[in-house]
C-alpha cells in the first residue's frame, strides 16, 4: 500500500514540478516558436503516457498485493491487447515525429537572400567575419592563421578585401532580418548555441557548418559554447547584439574591414618612444616596472594583450570597476594616447625594451604553486609565455606583486566584469579558484621559478 | 564415434576441477567463481566512479569553495566517472557478472563451454582495468576529454592528460574489448550449444535472452569503438590524420590535415548507441523475470517480449546518429535518424506494457527484489519518455548538450540499470551466498536510492530546459541562468552526496549477510527456473550432481490452474492431471525431444 502511495506521490509531485519549476524556456527571441510547438506536443504526449502507466501500475499493486490463499490470474498472453497497444503506441509516436520532421525541413533550409555571416571559434573564443559590401566571403586557407591573420584570409582574393574582421566575442545582427551563420573552428570542435534562439550547431575544423535564424527581438544574449572543447570550454561565452537595422549598419561601418587592416601601418617604435615619456614615470625608461608606484614590468610583454589592455582602459572596459581606484589611474593615463595609431606605436617602443627579469617579492611553496597552475598552463603556457591564440599573457619574469593583485581583483570582481571585457571575464572565472592567501602566494612562487 | 552434443558431454566438467585453493577462487575456471571476481571488480571500479562524481558535483553545488578541484581536474572527473560507469561498471557487470553467474545455470549447463577462455577473459578485464586505474598516476593525470572522447580535443593541447591519460583510455578499452570477447563469444556459444534437455530457445528465461542479445550486440558493436581506439592511437603517436583536420594545436599550425572528426564520432556512437542497450537489454531481461517470480504470474506476452528483444537489439543498429543531430553532419541524415529513433520507442513501450500487464492480476509480494523491480519500471517509463524528445531531431535541438541530456541518459542507463543490478543481487545472493540478506536494510537502501535518484535528475531536465549547458565547471555570469538555478544545483549536490552514502547501506548488508546471514532457502522465492533446482545451494562445482536437467516447459508456469502449488519448476515433468491452456503448456507436452538434440 505504502509503496503504490509513494508511487502516485512521485507522479503527482513529477506533475507539480512540471508546472511550479520556475526553470523553463528563456523568452524566445528568434522565429523558432515552432520548435517550442514540438516540445510542447512531445510533452503532452509522453506526460499524458508517464501518468497513465504509472498510475496504472500503481493501482495493480494495491489492487493486487499479495492476499492468502488468492492466487494470480494465469494468462500468458492476449494477442488483441498487445496489438492495440502498439497501434495506440504507434500513433503517439507519428504525433510527435510528424511535426518534428515538419519543422526540421525548414530548420535546415534557410531561405533565399538571407545574410550570411561566419562565426570562428577557437580555443576559447568567438570571433566573426561580416562579407561586406560585395555579399562575398574571400577565401580563407588554414595555414594562413598568424598573429596578423588570425582570420587566415588569402590577400590576393578580390573577394576578401571589403570582408569585415570582428575580433571580439561580441556578434551583432540585425533584428527580423533571416541570418545564416557559416560555423569555422580554427582548432578543435566547439558549439555555438543562444538559448534564446534555440538552435545549436557543433564548429567542425575542416568544414563549414551553418544553421539560419530570424531573431525577433532587440536585445543582448549569451553566446556558450556547448560542445567540450578542452580546459577552458566554460569559459568560452560572447555576446550577441540584436538591434535595429540603423543601429547594426551604424555598428558596421565602424568595423574595419580586411583590406583597411592591411593597410594599416605598423606600430613606431620612435614615434613611440616620445609617447613612452610619459608611461615612464612609473613604468621605468625600461619599463622595468616599479613597485612602490603599483606599476608594473611591461618590457617582454605579449603586444597583442598589451594593445588590447591599453584599448580597454581607453574604451572604459578596464580600471572603471567600483573600488580599483588604481586601474582608474592608468585609465586616466590611457586617455592621453589620442589614437589606435599612438596606442601601435608605444607598444611597438615597449617591444624594443630591454627584457630584464625582475626581483621577486613573494614567497611561497612553488610545489604546491605547481599543482595548482596545472589548469592556468593551458592557457598561459607550460613555461607561462603566453599564447596569443588564447589571448593570454606571459606571466614568467614578469612583476609577481602584479600578478597576485591581479587575481584578486579577478576574483573580486575588480576586473573583468565589464560587459564587454569578455576575455577579463574568462580570467575572473578561473581566478575563483583562489580563495586564499596562501595558494595565490604558492601560484606566484611557482611562476617566478619558470 | 557417435557426435554428443555439448550439452550432453558430462565428462568435460570433470577436466578443469579445482583442487587447490588457488583453482578454485583465483586461477578458477567455474563460471560463478569468475563470475563472483567479475561482479566484485567491477563494483569496486564502479565505487571510485561514484566517489568522482560526488567530487564533481561538490563543485557544482558549491563553487567557489574547493581548491583542490580544479577545471582540470573536473574535466577528469567527468571522463573518468562517465567511461567508468558505462564500460567498465555496467558492461561487465551486467555480462561479466550476471551473463556468467546465470547463464549455465539458468540454460542448465555445467559450465561455459570454454572455461579458460572465460577465465582469461576475467584477467584480461582486470588488466584492463589496472591500465584504467594507472592513467590516474601519469604525468598529466587521467584524460578530462569528456567520455566520448571526441578528436580533436581529445589528442591536441588544451585538454587534460593529452600524453598520457589519453593513450592509457584508449589502451585499456582496446583491452576491455579483448575481454569482452573472449567472454561474449563464450556467452553466445554457450547459450546456443550448451542448454539442457527440452530447453528450447522459446522456452529459456527472458535474463538468458536479454543477456544473449546484448551479448551479440557487444559483439558487432565493440569491433567499431576498437577501430577507433587505435586510429585514435596512430594519430596521437604516430601524427597519423584519420580523425585529425588541418588545425591550430596551442597557437601553431598542427601537422594534421584532413581528417575527419566526425568519422570519429560515427564510430563512436555506431558503438555508443548498442552499448546502451548492451546495458538495457540485460535489465529488461532480468527485471522481466523479477517482476514474474514476485508478482507469482507469467511474464505476459513472453513471445512478444522476445521479439521485443530481437527488434531493439537490431534497430539500435541504425538508430546512432542521434546522437550528433547538432555535430554537423549532413542535416538530411536528420531525418532518417529521428525516424528511426521514434520508432525504437515501439518495441521498448511494448516491454513496458507487459511488464505493468504482468503486475495486473497478480498476487504481488513486495519483496525487496520486487520493489526494485518495480522502482526500475517507474524510471524507465521517466528516462524511457525524454528519450523521445532527444530523439526527435528538432526537439532535440534546444535540449541537445544540456542539463536536459543529463538528466534523461542518467535516469534512462544510470539509475534503471543500476537498480536492476541491485534488484538482481537480492534476488540471487540466497543462491549465490546460501545465505540471506538483511530485509530491513534492503527496504531502506530501496527507498533512499529511489527517492534520492529522483531528486538529483528530475530537476536536472528543466535545467536543460531553461538551457544550462552540461560539462561546465562553473557558470559565471549569464543573463538567463538565475541564481534558483545555482540554488538547485546546491540541493542536487546533496541528494547526490546522500544516495552516494546510502551504498553503504547496501554494502554492508550484503558483507555482513555473506557471513552472518540466516541460511537461505534453495529456493526462497518460489522461482521455476533452473537455478534454484541445483541439488546443492550454492551450486557445487558442475552446478548438477551425476546428471543434468531435463526441462519440460517455459520459466513462466505461475499460478497455473489446477497445480497444486502456485509454481512448477522447469524440469518438473507434464502432469497428467494438468490441462494444458495454451501453446507454451502444448510445447510442454513433446518435451524433450523437440529441441533437436540428438540422443547419445
Amino acid at each position: 500500500m505504502a509503496f503504490a502511495v509513494v508511487i502516485i506521490l512521485l507522479v503527482i509531485g513529477t506533475v507539480t514540478f512540471h508546472f511550479a519549476s520556475p526553470w523553463w524556456f528563456t523568452p524566445i527571441a528568434s522565429n523558432w516558436g515552432m520548435i517550442d510547438t514540438t516540445v510542447i506536443i512531445t510533452f503532452w504526449v509522453t506526460g499524458i503516457v508517464f501518468v497513465a502507466v504509472n498510475l496504472f501500475m500503481a493501482y495493480a499493486v494495491v489492487k493486487y498485493r499479495h492476499r492468502k490463499d488468492v492466487r494470480a490470474h494465469y494468462e500468458p498472453e492476449n494477442s488483441k491487447l498487445e496489438t492495440w497497444l502498439t497501434v495506440i503506441t504507434t500513433i503517439g509516436v507519428a504525433l510527435m515525429l510528424a511535426p518534428g520532421l515538419f519543422v526540421w525541413a525548414k530548420v535546415i533550409d534557410a531561405p533565399e537572400g538571407a545574410a550570411e555571416v561566419e562565426v570562428v571559434g577557437q580555443q576559447w573564443h568567438w570571433s566573426y567575419r561580416y562579407p561586406g559590401p560585395d555579399g562575398t566571403f574571400g577565401q580563407v586557407e588554414h595555414k594562413l592563421i598568424s598573429r596578423d591573420n588570425p582570420f587566415g584570409m588569402i590577400a590576393e582574393d578580390p573577394a576578401g578585401q571589403d570582408d569585415i574582421l570582428v575580433s571580439s566575442p561580441v556578434l551583432h545582427l540585425p533584428v527580423n532580418q533571416p541570418v545564416k551563420l557559416l560555423l569555422r573552428s580554427k582548432d578543435v570542435l566547439h558549439n555555438f548555441a543562444v538559448a534564446e534562439f534555440r538552435l545549436k550547431m557543433d564548429l567542425v575544423p575542416g568544414m563549414v557548418t551553418y544553421f539560419w535564424v530570424e531573431p525577433t527581438q532587440v536585445g543582448e544574449y549569451d553566446i556558450l559554447c556547448e560542445e567540450l572543447c578542452g580546459v577552458g570550454h566554460h569559459t568560452m561565452q560572447g555576446r550577441v547584439v540584436v538591434e535595429s537595422q540603423e543601429d547594426f549598419d551604424a555598428w558596421l561601418a565602424q568595423q574595419p574591414n580586411f583590406a583597411s587592416l592591411a593597410e594599416q601601418p605598423a606600430g613606431d617604435p620612435v614615434a613611440g618612444q616620445a609617447l613612452y615619456a610619459v608611461c615612464s614615470a612609473c613604468h621605468g625608461a625600461d619599463g622595468e616596472g616599479n613597485q612602490v608606484v603599483n606599476a608594473p614590468k611591461l618590457a617582454g610583454q605579449e603586444w597583442t594583450y598589451l594593445e588590447r589592455q591599453l584599448h580597454n582602459y581607453k574604451d572604459g572596459v578596464r580600471g572603471t570597476a567600483e573600488g580599483d581606484a588604481l586601474g582608474a589611474q592608468m585609465a586616466g593615463m590611457a586617455a592621453t594616447l589620442p589614437t589606435d595609431q599612438a596606442v601601435r606605436d608605444v607598444v611597438a617602443y615597449i617591444g624594443t625594451l630591454p627584457d630584464n627579469r625582475p626581483q621577486s617579492t613573494v614567497t611561497g611553496n612553488a610545489d604546491n604553486g605547481k599543482r595548482l597552475y596545472t589548469t592556468c598552463q593551458f592557457c598561459h603556457g607550460p613555461q607561462g609565455q603566453g599564447y596569443w591564440t588564447m589571448n593570454a599573457p606571459r606571466l614568467s619574469g614578469m612583476s609577481d606583486w602584479y600578478m597576485a593583485d591581479q587575481i584578486v581583483k579577478f576574483r573580486d570582481g575588480l576586473r573583468g566584469s565589464h560587459p564587454r571585457d569578455l576575455y577579463g571575464r574568462q580570467m575572473a572565472m578561473m581566478a575563483d579558484l583562489f580563495q586564499d592567501e596562501q595558494a595565490l602566494n604558492d601560484l606566484v612562487a611557482y611562476l617566478n621559478e619558470l | 564415434m557417435a557426435y554428443v552434443a555439448i550439452a550432453d558431454r558430462d565428462h568435460e566438467a570433470h577436466l578443469h576441477d579445482p583442487d587447490t585453493f588457488i583453482t578454485k577462487y583465483i586461477w578458477s575456471q567455474d563460471h560463478k567463481v569468475i563470475a563472483i571476481q567479475y561482479g566484485l571488480t567491477a563494483i569496486g571500479i564502479g565505487l571510485v566512479a561514484l566517489v568522482l562524481s560526488g567530487l564533481m558535483r561538490l563543485q557544482l553545488g558549491f563553487p567557489d569553495t574547493f581548491s583542490f578541484i580544479d577545471p582540470n581536474d573536473y574535466y577528469q572527473f567527468i571522463t573518468m566517472h562517465g567511461m567508468i560507469m558505462v564500460i567498465y561498471l555496467l558492461t561487465a557487470l551486467f555480462l561479466g557478472g550476471f551473463g556468467n553467474y546465470l547463464i549455465p545455470l539458468m540454460i542448465g549447463s555445467r559450465d561455459m563451454v570454454f572455461p579458460f577462455m572465460n577465465m582469461l577473459s576475467f584477467w584480461v578485464y582486470l588488466l584492463a582495468v589496472l591500465i584504467l586505474v594507472a592513467s590516474f598516476f601519469v604525468p598529466g593525470g587521467p584524460t578530462g576529454a569528456g567520455w566520448t572522447l571526441y578528436p580533436p580535443q581529445a589528442i591536441s593541447p588544451g585538454t587534460p592528460g593529452t600524453t598520457w591519460g589519453i593513450i592509457l583510455m584508449l589502451v585499456s578499452l582496446a583491452v576491455f574489448i579483448i575481454a569482452f570477447t573472449m567472454g561474449g563469444l563464450n556467452y553466445v556459444t554457450t547459450v546456443l550449444q550448451a542448454r539442457c534437455k527440452g530447453m528450447t530457445l522459446m522456452r529459456m528465461p527472458l535474463s538468458i535472452w536479454g543477456i544473449f542479445m546484448a551479448t551479440i550486440l557487444g559483439l558487432l558493436a565493440f569491433p567499431a569503438l576498437l577501430v577507433s581506439a587505435i586510429m585514435m592511437i596512430l594519430d596521437s603517436l604516430l601524427g597519423t590524420s584519420f580523425f585529425m583536420p588541418a588545425m591550430l594545436a596551442a597557437g601553431e599550425i598542427a601537422s594534421y590535415e584532413g581528417g575527419s572528426p566526425i568519422l570519429f564520432q560515427h564510430l563512436f556512437w555506431f558503438f555508443g548507441h548498442p552499448e546502451v542497450y548492451i546495458v538495457a537489454l540485460p535489465a529488461f531481461g532480468i527485471v522481466s523475470d523479477l517482476l514474474s517470480v514476485h508478482a507469482r504470474k507469467n511474464i505476459f506476452g513472453y513471445r512478444m517480449m522476445v521479439w521485443a528483444i530481437l527488434a531493439i537489439g537490431g534497430l539500435s543498429f541504425i538508430v546512432w546518429a542521434h546522437h550528433m543531430y547538432v555535430s554537423g553532419m549532413n542535416p538530411y541524415f536528420g531525418f532518417f535518424f529521428a525516424t528511426t529513433t521514434l520508432i525504437i520507442a515501439v518495441p521498448t513501450a511494448i516491454k513496458v506494457y507487459n511488464w505493468v500487464l504482468t503486475l495486473w492480476r497478480g498476487n504481488i509480494h513486495l519483496t525487496v527484489p520486487m520493489l526494485f523491480a518495480i522502482g526500475f519500471i517507474f524510471t524507465f517509463v521517466h528516462g524511457g519518455l525524454t528519450g523521445l524528445f532527444l530523439g526527435n531531431v528538432v526537439v532535440d535541438l534546444p535540449l541537445s548538450d544540456t542539463y536536459f541530456v543529463v538528466g534523461h541518459f542518467h535516469m534512462v542507463m544510470g539509475v534503471s540499470p543500476i537498480l536492476v543490478v541491485f534488484g538482481a543481487i537480492y534476488h540471487w545472493f540466497p543462491k549465490i551466498t546460501g545465505r540471506m540478506f538483511n530485509e530491513t536494510l534492503g527496504k531502506w537502501h530501496f527507498w533512499l536510492t529511489l527517492l534520492g535518484t529522483y531528486s538529483i535528475y528530475l530537476p536536472m531536465h528543466y535545467l536543460g530546459i531553461l538551457g544550462v549547458p552540461r560539462r561546465y565547471y562553473a557558470y559565471g555570469t549569464t543573463d538567463f541562468i538565475p541564481e534558483s538555478a545555482m540554488t538547485m544545483n546546491t540541493g542536487i549536490t546533496i541528494s547526490a552526496l546522500i544516495v552516494a552514502v546510502v551504498q553503504l547501506i547496501f554494502l554492508y548488508n550484503m558483507i555482513w549477510s555473506v557471513f552472518r546471514g540466516p541460511k537461505a532457502d534453495p529456493n526462497p522465492w518460489k522461482a521455476t527456473s533452473l537455478e534454484w533446482l541445483t541439488p546443492d545451494t550454492p551450486p557445487k562445482h558442475g552446478n548438477w550432481g551425476p546428471d543434468l536437467p531435463v526441462v519440460y516447459r517455459w520459466a513462466y508456469d505461475y499460478s497455473v490452474p489446477g497445480a497444486a502449488e502456485d509454481y512448477i519448476p522447469q524440469n518438473q515433468p507434464p502432469d497428467a492431471t494438468h490441462k494444458t491452456v495454451d501453446d507454451h503448456a502444448e510445447a510442454v507436452e513433446q518435451a524433450p525431444q523437440d529441441d533437436g538434440a540428438p540422443q547419445a
